[in-house]
């Protein structure tokens, strides 16, 4: 994915990302509008509080409790302001950077929901999730400090020079000195900060991967007993991301004693040019007020900067991110409907023509070559070869998960391309090697068969499935809830859960991928048999290990190395084929046994 | 595991942060204990900072007043030997400070770092020593959750909270002597609106970090429910559940919307209130200052109560308010670490939750060890690798050892067990297995197979009866030797981040090469892994992703075969390989296990047909034993 990463430019990246501001577009103005009144304010009240001091210093005893009060008031008038834009502009960033978060995930989700089974190929499960949070948040920051901090700081500068030089030109001299050391002290540690930051969050990364590995062999930890190792081998590598930490770490923290030093530096030319200006000109050049009024700007032009090279860093760190975000963002769907699909499936034929198929374009080898198969509606289909050998990439063409290199696939005589998409995967039922439950009721989970399933219908598709007893026996029935990952039934179970919930569908094809390997054979051969009882005219086509699975099929197809290797019936494959005999004979030890001693 | 109780609706809650009492003690603590130079140094640091940042206001007046009279007598070079004391000072306090600064912000970073890694290894430590079942009842998700999001949020509170708490608090007291040595009349005004602020402060801060922690709730529901679809995305896909899958996730995007909204509104509007209340404090300061003088009140500083002229009383006032700007302002700056704090807190308690978890209880005191025996039968232990083991029993008693030949003769009688007591899931099961027997366990799944072998092996200890390894009681035996003594696969494939040598090695750590390579040709793993780009030394990631799962499953094997363990488990260790591969994988096996006790758990018939008894389990019960042809004879179940 790195990769690819180099292939969006930084600012088409920002550019797409920021396409999902959308409703949120008024918000993230007005923010900035507010935080800028804002600055005007908070420049001004330094200002009015010299004034104030000069005042009581300045006047009378007689007229000081007057001018402290209407001092006090412009001063608390200003305040005021200030807090309501203060409070307006924190709001309104709220708004508009959560605003855009959320829109930014739902188009991330959105667009992945409409990706076909090669763009997820493409992705990893741990990719996307990081993608719809964490890279999420980062850009969410970013934005935040965007429309507040990027807006305020400069702007803060800009003003606060603007106003040292109209006070006093000659004193503002001193920070078009002290800015350049600042300026160029922070970039260079930014420059060389971030790039030891990015790869220090890849070993980062790398440390809680190894964690999570931890964890989840933990019964293999402690079977081979190897705690200690695994705690060395953890040390190791914390250790490493502490060193590396600590060293980009100090670099950064090199930014406080810089700035540090640049106020101070700042602060003691002033104080002495100023000293030497107002003692020597008799107030002429500068006055004692105005020295103090640069003490304030000194500090807010010095902050000011100091922010921005803050938010420049945020900003950066949120580049990848906002790429990773932009490179799903702009992926295409490489399956859809065509306009005007056709939406009626009339049976449940399937035929392969000269079918050929890859991965993806730059795989080396074809997953299927020279596919030619012909399944009448209504029949039993068993599958079967070694892993590796095309079984699941054959079946997959059907819904049109895939769309096949070369060749041709017809469902009902037509061709699937021709067909809408949801139609096409509404009538081929499919079940998937790696079945997933989510978590929710066991009637919640069955219902993606059907949404308007009733309690009838699906006791029925449970009861064919051979689930219906199992679940009959837990204290909830249907209502048990099923945890993630369906973690709190067995593989067995969950197998047939799947097979209930394809069911339910009432396809005219029904896909069983390897779906009983954890369901013990009794069980497998009365879902077989309810199969072909209650539903005959649906096809079926069943992919297994087990030869038992599948020899009562209408037609058995041997697979290998993506080829079809034989077609024929139990009986004929028996007879002339040797794989499928060498199968036969390794799951029937013993009865080849009792044949040769006859 | 199949059939285990989870508990997931309690930890639901258990990630909810409960910011314990005397948390931040325990956390200072633990910081102190470990890092005793370099705390000293930081607390020291911080509070020269802390100081040298409030006296840059004592120049100005100092400096102000000497400019004064420097214009009073219209003579530079008059003050200017007062002038030039006030700047040297000035450079010399400055400089302190930015070393200071310099030295502060290093060691902080370098104790921060520090200490993250002490946590990180302190809880992964733990984390070794805690039992299965741990595991087996927290998502590995929430257990993540301590090395990500709470050690993220402990790194903010220890380098940036903390520090920045400490310093305001330094400087506020300074600032208060100073505050009291000019006007404690003025200093009182001041206390009120502090009250004010932090009334605020608790106010909004409050509900900020209120909103922080709903916030995190609900990304934590969010993201969990994504790396659900996630995973799930291909089932979405064929059964067109798109829009559905779209609805749900927008409910949850749009409550944690909503709550970041709040709780980021909540933090961005405390700044601009808390530095304006200090601005109308400021006012207030001088109003009430002008009010005073112009009554001509007494002043009251730490010196005592004084009578002072009204331009005095004004000297006062105007130095007086500098140092309230200050002081509202490090007040202020100071409640924008609320909210770091609160879940800097939270996530170390959640941290100091993990480290309390009782660890894994081991009372065995019987080890394993190498032993030689002469043709008397007589062992005697040797630190060498013979390829004989013997069981080393102490007895406390009369303080005298004993030793028993490992021969792997396991016997269990009457167990009766449950993951969780109201449920027994195994029902008074009794076996007994001769070494270098094959035993099988068959039965639907659920039966209670896989729990049989958690039991041999300790990961849970049984409710009722008696295990007995080499006629010794199990529980008599070291965990760590009871388990080396056992080779288990696993139906789980779990491979570690490395080369393919290095996971087979992981059997047994100081295996040569060749006996690596041995053990893959008696996997039938040998053939695919030189297959690989770069054969036994392809690195694999992410528990092997770039394996089939057949794969994965023959390396596994290859793994408990350089192990060489007397006693093997292998629980459908080969439901994912064809069954051609596995009758090899089988021979080899065989080979490998003669003379040796072999348990076998698994579905289908092919894998189990050899073995020399067969156990039928139902609903936690042995229904039926014997060998296959006696089986078959039974009834063919």
């Amino acid at each position: 994915m790195t990769k690819n990463n180099e292939g969006i430019g930084t600012f088409s990246a920002f550019k797409t990302v920021l396409k999902s501001v959308r409703e949120y577009k008024k918000p993230s103005f007005l923010a900035p509008l507010f935080v800028m009144i804002e600055v005007i304010f908070e420049c001004l009240i330094p200002l009015v509080m010299t004034l104030l001091l000069d005042r009581i210093e300045h006047v009378g005893q007689e007229d000081l409790l007057r001018e402290i009060i209407k001092y006090g008031l412009i001063l608390l008038l200003l305040a005021l302001c200030s807090l309501a834009c203060g409070v307006f502009a924190g709001r309104f960033t709220a708004v508009a950077s959560s605003g855009f978060a959320k829109n930014l995930r739902k188009d991330l989700y959105y667009r992945i929901q409409d990706f076909s089974f090669a763009n997820i190929d493409k992705f990893s499960t741990s990719s996307m999730v990081t993608r719809l949070t964490t890279d999420v948040t980062n850009v969410e920051m970013a934005y935040m400090m965007i429309i507040r901090t990027a807006i305020r700081s400069p702007f803060m500068f800009i003003f606060s020079l603007t106003m040292s030089f109209l006070l006093n030109a000659r004193m503002a001299l001193i920070f078009i000195c002290i800015i350049p050391i600042l300026v160029t002290g922070l970039t260079i540690i930014m420059v060389k900060a971030i790039p030891f930051f990015h790869r220090i969050f890849h070993k980062y990364d790398a440390l809680n991967e190894s964690v999570e590995e931890n964890v989840r062999g933990m019964r293999v930890v402690k079977s081979y007993v190897r705690e200690e190792h695994e705690k060395d081998k953890f040390d190791k590598a914390s250790k490493d991301v502490m060193k590396s930490f600590t060293k980009a770490e100090k670099l950064v923290a090199l930014n406080t004693p810089i700035m540090n030093f640049c106020v101070y530096a700042g602060l003691i030319c002033l104080y002495v040019v100023g000293s030497i200006l107002i003692v020597n000109t008799n107030q002429q050049a500068l006055e004692l007020t105005q020295l103090q009024s640069f003490m304030t700007y000194s500090f807010q032009i010095l902050m000011s900067l100091m922010m921005l090279s803050m938010v420049m860093v945020m900003i950066v760190m949120s580049v990848a991110s906002a790429k990773r975000i932009a490179e799903v963002l702009n992926e295409q769907s490489t399956l859809t409907s065509k306009e005007n699909a056709i939406t009626n499936i009339k049976d449940g034929s399937v035929k392969f023509i000269d079918v050929s198929f890859k991965y993806s374009a730059k795989a080396e080898r074809s997953a299927l070559e020279d596919i030619n198969l012909e399944i009448k509606s209504g029949e039993t289909v068993g599958i079967i070869g070694s892993t590796g050998s095309g079984k699941s990439s054959l079946v997959q063409l059907i819904p049109r998960l895939y769309d096949a290199t070369e060749g041709e696939i017809l469902v009902s005589n037509i061709n699937v391309k021709e067909y809408d998409l949801q139609a096409l995967r509404d009538s081929v039922a499919m079940v998937l090697q790696k079945n997933v439950l989510f978590s929710g009721t066991i009637k919640e989970n069955l219902r993606w068969g059907n949404k308007n399933a009733t309690d009838e219908e699906m006791i029925d598709a449970c009861k064919q499935a051979g689930a219906h007893d199992f679940i009959s026996s837990f204290p909830d029935k249907y209502d048990t809830f099923i945890e993630q990952g369906g973690v709190n039934v067995s593989g067995g179970q969950k197998q047939r859960l799947c097979i209930a919930r394809a069911l339910l569908k009432k396809p005219k094809i029904l896909i069983l991928d390897d779906s009983t390997s954890a369901v013990d054979t009794k069980t497998d051969s009365l879902i077989r048999a309810a199969l072909k009882k209650y539903i005959p005219s649906t096809t079926k086509i069943i992919i297994a290990q087990r030869i038992a699975s599948i020899e009562e099929a209408d037609k058995i197809v041997i697979m290998d190395c993506g080829r079809i290797q034989a077609i024929g019936t139990h009986e004929q494959l028996l007879e002339n084929n040797d794989i499928y005999k060498d199968l036969y004979y390794s799951q029937n030890k013993l009865k080849k046994d009792q044949k040769e001693a006859k | 595991m199949k059939g285990m109780p989870r508990k997931t609706t309690s930890l639901k809650n258990s990630r909810k942060p409960t910011a314990v009492k005397g948390t931040l003690g325990k956390l200072l603590k633990s910081l102190f204990v470990n890092n005793k130079l370099l705390m000293i140094t930081v607390f020291t640091c911080v509070t020269i900072t802390g100081i040298v940042s409030v006296f840059s206001s004592l120049f100005l007046s100092r400096l102000l007043a000497t400019i004064t009279e420097g214009l009073r007598l219209q003579s530079l070079e008059a003050v200017w030997g007062d002038l030039l004391k006030i700047f040297i000072t000035m450079g010399v306090v400055y400089m302190t400070a930015v070393v200071s600064s310099f030295l502060q912000t290093r060691f902080i970073a370098i104790l921060t770092q520090r200490f993250l890694h002490q946590t990180r290894t302190s809880l992964f430590n733990k984390m070794q020593s805690l039992p299965i079942k741990f595991f087996d009842t927290h998502k590995t998700g929430d257990i993540m959750s301590n090395y990500t999001n709470d050690t993220d949020a402990l790194r903010q509170l220890v380098s940036q909270s903390l520090p920045h708490l400490y310093q305001a608090i330094i400087s506020v007291i300074t600032l208060l002597v100073i505050m009291f040595s000019h006007s404690i009349w003025l200093s009182l005004v001041i206390f009120f609106g502090v009250a004010i602020m932090f009334l605020v402060t608790k106010l909004i801060g409050g509900n900020s970090a209120k909103y922080f922690v709903k916030q995190q709730i609900s990304l934590g529901e969010e993201e969990g429910f994504i790396q659900e679809m996630m995973q799930g995305q291909k089932v979405v896909k064929v059964f067109c559940h798109e829009e559905q899958a779209k609805i749900d996730f927008d409910a949850k995007n749009e409550q944690l919307a909503s709550d970041a909204t709040k709780a980021h509104t909540f933090a961005n509007v405390l700044m601009p209130i808390m530095n304006n209340l200090g601005n109308i404090l400021y006012v207030l300061v001088a109003f009430i200052g002008g009010l005073l003088a112009v009554i001509s009140v007494p002043n009251l500083s730490l010196s005592g109560l004084k009578d002072v002229t009204i331009t005095e009383f004004l000297i006062i006032i105007i130095s007086f308010l500098p140092i309230c700007k200050q002081f509202t302002s490090n007040v202020s700056q100071s409640s924008q670490q609320i909210n770091s704090i609160v879940m800097g807190l939270a996530g170390a308690s959640r941290i100091m939750a993990l480290m309390n978890e009782a660890p894994e209880e081991d009372n065995g005191y019987v080890t394993l060890v190498n032993c030689n025996i002469d043709e008397n039968g007589v062992i005697t232990e040797t630190t060498e690798r013979t390829g004989k083991w013997a069981w080393k029993h102490p007895h406390k008693a009369d303080g005298t050892v004993t030793y028993t030949q490992l021969k792997g003769d396991i016997q269990m009688f009457n167990v009766d067990f449950g993951y969780v007591p109201e449920k027994i899931v195994l029902h008074d099961v009794s076996l007994y297995a001769k070494p270098g027997q094959k035993i099988a366990f068959v039965g639907s799944t659920g039966a209670g197979k896989t729990t049989i072998t958690n039991l041999i092996n300790r990961f849970y200890d049984i409710a009722d009866g008696k295990i007995r390894y080499d006629g010794i009681n199990i529980n008599k035996i070291k965990k760590a030797d009871l388990r080396r003594s056992l080779g288990i696969v696993l139906q789980d494939t779990n491979l570690f981040t490395g080369t393919v040598m290095d996971n087979i090695r992981y059997g047994r750590l100081d295996a040569t090469d060749e006996e690596c390579i041995n053990a893959a040709k008696l996997a039938y793993a040998h053939d695919f892994i030189t297959r690989l780009p770069d054969g036994y030394n392809t690195m694999l990631t992410a528990d092997g992703a770039n394996l089939s799962q057949g794969q994965r499953q023959l390396l596994s094997i290859a793994r408990a075969a350089v192990k060489d363990a007397p006693v093997m488990i292998l629980d459908e260790a080969t439901s994912s390989i064809d069954t051609r591969t596995e009758s090899l994988v089988q021979k080899g096996t065989d080979r490998l296990m003669e003379g040796r006790t072999v348990f076998v758990i698994a579905h289908r018939l092919s894998t189990v047909q050899n073995s020399d008894v067969i156990m039928v389990l139902e609903y936690g019960n042995i229904i039926e034993r014997g060998t296959h042809e006696e089986l078959v004879a039974l009834k063919g179940k």
